[in-house]
């Protein structure tokens, strides 16, 4: 802290040797304090909400702990025994399909749709119109995670649902199905969902990278008789490329801590068959009393994430410095 | 591009919009329906009229308004502190240059993606023996961390910008930081802070995990975790659940209206900027 203290000295070495500068006391050291002193709220801040109990959550995953009383100290039994729990693993391959859900799928369908808005619509429609599709896809976008739950549930509902209404209505009653409540179609399920949820950022990130590009390459190609989805992925694909790694990375991040729409949609179930790490964790802390497990849980997911996070930041850098 | 492939690029784009939107439209539609005629007629069928009972039904039963209050009172108070602390660590890191300031600004953007399913125990535990548990204070407290967090980084990168001829000619004629800050950078970063705080605001209202599990008593609950919790109980027909769906959608739709370009800018500003 005292090395940060003294920067502020060297400061005024910035500013041009005017001639009618008044005689500078050596280095200027003002009473008022100097810029580290504007850190201090937040530091202390982010040490009492975050640092802490950081600290503390990896304290406890090393115990065996109700939340009453004191804490035991077992080691490393709560990491060995995450590594022969089924349902651990479960919840992980969970976490792999909501990747493909809120990532893969999402940057995927949002580079079509983001190129499609951009080229066609914009050009041959106007601007309004595509700002105006852009907005319906990225309405789920600010809908509290709670309430979208709420809308969905109640369309997949097995009795007087509208999904199940309407394949009636068109008389295909067989594909009827308990969307939610069925073991084998509820991980499908909430999996849609997420995509309906997610779309709308990577089509917006999208949309706001294709403004930077060049049209003369892609008039260019056109001349040359390129078609469109050639034109996508030879031309506007590698330009977006640092555009499409930080999305693919945060929508990553985000689908690793899914936790409202499952709690909402299904919590967890039917038997475990859309249980997250993220659920798991509050299960074991709030509900199974086991806040050493919960711990050490949250901890793989943690470490995890900010691997992934710390990769993403690598990647922003670089894609700035570029720019 | 030839006319004859713009317009069915143009009709599939509409389907999906609409698509997108439809759940939407089923709601309201069946909001509005009584529960006679929602059990003959099933969810697809237009309503007959308005029907507005299952609405007040639900807002009183839950008592709706209280809730709102509690989500206004939470994010707007987060939005408002969340950017102060903000602007406070960016002056320090963006205008100050301090020394470390990539470790700082690296500090920032870790703690904002730290899931806070790491820190949801501990934060519960600590604010019980505060005496915190269960109040809005705790949440607002927690939550103008968490989004400073995001704050900070953006701002800081932003005010490094700044041009230094401004602040210098300003600490010349004698100003202090203090109101170099204030009178400075403040002003002149308005629309930055301005983006902040709507997307502080919007954030902290759809936060659901802390918010669960820091209020349990009715009366302090914000709406999504209200409506959450009771979906989650599954107790609910299908009346009151559109009722619910209806009420929760409109706040959301209201701010997504009035605050679109602002969100849309500000995601794209802090994605890839």
């Amino acid at each position: 802290m005292a090395a940060v203290l003294t920067k502020t000295a060297t400061d005024a070495g910035g500013s041009p040797p005017g001639p009618r500068r008044r005689p500078a006391r050596a280095g200027r050291p003002r009473s008022e304090g100097s810029y580290a002193l504007y850190l201090l709220p937040g530091a202390l801040a982010f040490l009492v909400v975050i640092v802490v109990p950081f600290l503390m959550n990896t304290g406890i995953s090393f115990t065996e702990w109700s939340g009453v009383g004191t804490p035991e100290f077992t080691g490393l039994d709560n990491y060995e025994k995450l590594l022969g729990d089924e349902d651990f693993w479960e919840s992980f391959r969970h976490s792999l399909a909501m990747v493909v859900a809120m990532a893969v799928l999402p940057t995927a369908l949002g580079l079509v749709l983001a190129t499609a808005l951009f080229d066609v619509v914009a050009k041959h429609a106007g601007a309004r119109w595509a700002s105006v599709l852009r907005a319906c896809f990225y309405l789920p976008q600010v809908l509290p995670i709670a309430v979208a739950g709420i809308v969905w549930s109640w369309i997949l509902a097995p009795e007087n649902g509208s999904l199940n209404d309407l394949l009636g209505a068109l008389g295909l009653d067989g594909l009827q199905q308990d969307w939610l409540g069925d073991p084998d179609w509820a991980l499908y399920s909430v999996m849609a969902v997420m995509v309906w949820v997610q779309i709308g950022f990577p089509l917006v990130i999208f949309m706001s990278g294709l403004q930077r590009l060049d049209p003369a390459l892609h008039e260019a190609a056109e001349l040359d008789g390129a078609g469109w989805w050639r034109r996508l992925w030879h031309i506007t694909l590698p330009q977006l490329r640092p555009e499409i790694a930080v999305v693919l990375l945060w929508c990553t991040i985000a689908a690793l801590k899914v936790f409202g729409m499952v709690y909402v949609l299904t919590g967890g179930g039917p038997g475990g068959s859309t249980n997250v790490p993220s659920y798991f964790a509050y299960q074991n802390f709030f509900e199974n009393f086991q806040a050493g497990y919960g711990a050490a849980i949250s901890t793989v997911l943690t470490i995890l994430i900010m691997v992934l996070a710390v990769v993403a930041l690598r990647l922003q850098t670089k894609a700035e410095d570029e720019t | 591009m030839t006319a004859v492939k713009k317009y069915p690029v143009l009709a599939a784009l509409v389907l999906g919009a609409l698509f997108m939107v439809l759940p939407f439209a089923v709601v309201l539609m069946n909001a509005v329906k009584s529960p006679d005629e929602y059990s003959s007629d099933g969810p697809l069928s237009l309503p007959d009229g308005l029907h507005l009972d299952g609405i007040t039904t639900f807002w009183e039963r839950v008592d709706f308004g209280e809730k709102l209050w509690n989500s206004v009172l939470i994010s707007g108070s987060v939005a408002l502190l969340a950017v102060v602390l903000s602007v406070f660590s960016a002056y320090a890191i963006g205008i100050g240059r301090i020394k470390g300031r990539p470790w700082v600004l690296a500090f920032f953007v870790l703690a904002n993606m730290l899931p806070q399913e790491a820190l949801v125990y501990p934060v519960y535990y600590l604010s019980k023996e505060a005496g915190l548990y269960d109040t809005r204070l705790s949440v607002i407290i927690v939550f103008t961390v968490i989004q400073s967090a995001f704050g900070t980084y953006l701002l800081a990168s932003v005010l490094s910008g700044f041009p230094r001829e401004v602040i210098e000619a300003a600490r010349i004629d004698g100003a202090t930081k203090w109101q170099v800050l204030w009178r400075v950078v403040v002003p002149v970063s308005r629309p930055t802070i301005g983006v902040l705080m709507v997307l502080f605001f919007i954030w902290t209202w759809n936060e659901f995990l802390l918010p669960l599990v820091m209020l349990v008593s009715d009366d302090v609950q914000t709406v999504s975790v209200a409506l959450g919790v009771l979906q989650g109980q599954r107790d609910m027909d299908a009346t009151m659940t559109n009722a619910a769906a209806l009420l929760g959608v409109l706040p959301a739709l209201a701010f997504f209206l009035v605050f679109q370009r602002t969100l849309t800018r500000g995601i794209a500003v802090g994605a890839v900027k």
